[in-house]
């Protein structure tokens, strides 16, 4: 079991939704988060201020697989989220320890499989 | 000629104010209605329709408009103000500079409408432009035909407030805008929904607000047109309301929020050719009927490929289209002290209240068409795809709406003097 950690841009947000279901990944958390990734800071100006945004928001996807299905999520998030410009953002891997279904108690495989597919 | 009459004088100075309000109103109602990254994009639309049009009336729009030259254009007359002084209008009790405000009010907020059309993709430098030109080459000629001394008004034409140059107007020229400026890229592929729908009902209140001024202030004074079209405006959107609660209840089993929004510019739009016209009963019967077609076009515009994005048409066009043809029918020469309609036994009304049915939106269609076509051949309509997709506030203005302030690392103030040291990089 891995845990593949996808962070985006939230503009590309739907069309890494729209990867994973074709990818028949499910199970999928998503939240907005700010991050740095080395893309060019926005400058903007409120009234005397001007800022640089240092900070790009960006939409991180937590999504929990079995083995076999860690390659067609990885493929999954590049197709949804790529656009070639610097600021598409990362995908980490990381190996998965246990599982958990809270609601029948079921661990490891039967925890990160969906119900019904 | 009358002489200035001070109680008409002072309610017209109130109206005209009420009537600027409508636009920022506008704004944020139509800000609540896109997404987030495109709030202060869309807002801002609505405040450069304030800025531009009110100089564009100024320049030559109110002498098109309002100039007597023939019954097509009103000609130059009155460009730059020119005689338009304190001296009262023929016919009129206020100022004619006061005349002049009003009335430029109105072509402001008709200008601002139809950004509705085209919001979330157009260029802001694009939309001034367009503004700039539509300000005059559209809204003055269809003032002067419905209310200036042109050819719909000199003919009969029945229009209190702005069936023909604000709502008919505003309306066909967003269905040709959206055509002509295309559909945002997102459009039919993902769900674009209302990014605050308090926004939304805020504005429509505030516009209800303000259109006591733009119906009640449509009698150029406080005589007894003054006051139906005033009551009128209570009553209409009302029973627009009660209808469009129940055709929410039969079509979603709620009542929703954004549709009342919606309901109460259906109900004011229906009531603004014909406040002065009809009795209040029949302007309940207005708003309760007339927001049938105004609901059935808003349901069926998302199954077409029209992007016509915050559904200007339907609110205005096909409103402002139902009102002026209703006052054919059902106006009362015992209210409004100037003619019957068909029920009253003056069929020849209901010929006039179709003439202008067909020639305003006929006009504003062709005309807004073109104008974007022409614009286009000079510059890009749109901003690129890219730009739309991270949203126009960072785009076209470099700001946002909602900003939170965490990771902004100060540039400059200009309250800082020269010596300042530049804050932390980041690591």
């Amino acid at each position: 079991m891995k845990l593949v950690i996808g962070i985006v841009r939230p503009e590309r947000a739907n069309d890494v939704l729209e990867a994973l279901y074709r990818a028949e990944v499910r199970g999928v958390s998503m939240s907005r988060v700010q991050g740095h990734g080395g893309e060019l800071d926005r400058v903007e100006t409120y009234r005397g201020t001007t800022v640089k945004m240092g900070l790009a928001e960006k939409v991180r996807f937590e999504i929990a697989v079995s083995e076999p299905f860690v390659a067609p999520t990885i493929e999954a998030v590049i197709e949804g989220a790529r656009t070639g410009e610097v600021g598409d953002g990362k995908i980490f891997v990381l190996p998965l320890e246990q599982a958990i279904r809270i609601r029948t108690g079921d661990t490891e495989e039967g925890a990160v499989t969906p119900v019904g597919s | 000629m009358k002489g200035i009459d001070t109680g008409d004088t002072a309610w017209m100075l109130g109206a005209t104010a009420l009537v600027l309000m409508m636009t920022p109103a506008l704004g944020l109602f139509y800000a609540g209605l896109v997404r987030g990254k495109n709030t202060l994009n869309t807002f801002m639309m609505c405040v450069a329709a304030i800025a531009i049009a009110a100089v564009t009336w100024t320049a030559i729009g109110y002498s098109f408009a309002f100039g007597d030259a023939n019954e097509i254009i009103g000609g130059f007359d009155y460009a730059f103000l020119h005689d338009v002084t304190f001296a009262p209008r023929e016919d009129s009790t206020i100022p004619h500079l006061l005349f002049f405000a009003f009335q430029g009010t109105f072509c402001i907020i008709t200008v601002a409408l139809i950004s509705g059309a085209v919001v979330e993709r157009m260029r802001f430098g694009a939309f001034m432009l367009f503004a700039a030109l539509w300000s005059v080459l559209v809204y003055s000629v269809l003032a002067h035909w419905g209310f200036g001394p042109g050819w719909l008004f000199n003919g009969g034409t029945l229009d209190f407030a702005g069936g023909v140059a604000v709502e008919m107007a505003s309306g066909f020229s967003a269905l040709a805008a959206a055509l002509v400026v295309g559909a945002r890229k997102d459009w039919g592929r993902q769900a674009l929904l209302p990014h605050n729908a308090v926004y939304v009902l805020l504005g429509a209140g505030l516009l209800w607000f303000g259109w006591f001024g733009f119906n009640g202030g449509s009698g150029f004074g406080t005589g007894q047109n003054s006051v139906l079209a005033f009551v009128n405006t209570l009553l209409c959107p009302s029973a627009a309301l009660i209808t469009w609660f129940v055709l929410d209840l039969i079509r979603g089993r709620t009542v929703t929020a954004i549709g009342a929004a919606t309901a109460i510019i259906v109900g004011c739009v229906l009531i603004t050719p014909a406040g002065g016209f009809v009795s209040p009963g029949w302007a309940l019967a207005l708003g309760a009927a007339g927001a049938l077609p105004c609901y059935a076009t808003i349901a069926f515009r998302p199954r077409t490929r029209v992007d016509e994005t915050l559904d200007v048409l339907a609110a205005h066009g096909i409103a402002g289209f139902t009102g002026i043809l209703f006052i054919g029918f059902f106006a009362q020469k015992s209210w409004n002290g100037l003619s019957d309609g068909l029920l009253y036994g003056n069929a020849s009304q209901l010929l006039d209240q179709v003439l202008a049915a067909v020639a305003a939106p006929t006009y504003a269609f062709g005309m807004t068409f073109l104008l974007l076509k022409l614009i286009g051949l000079a510059m890009p309509l749109r901003v690129p795809a890219k730009e739309e997709a991270v949203g126009m506030d960072v785009t076209q203005h470099g700001e946002e709406a909602y900003v939170t302030g965490e990771g902004a690392i100060l540039v400059s103030t200009e309250a800082r003097g020269e010596d300042s040291v530049p804050a932390a990089e980041p690591a």
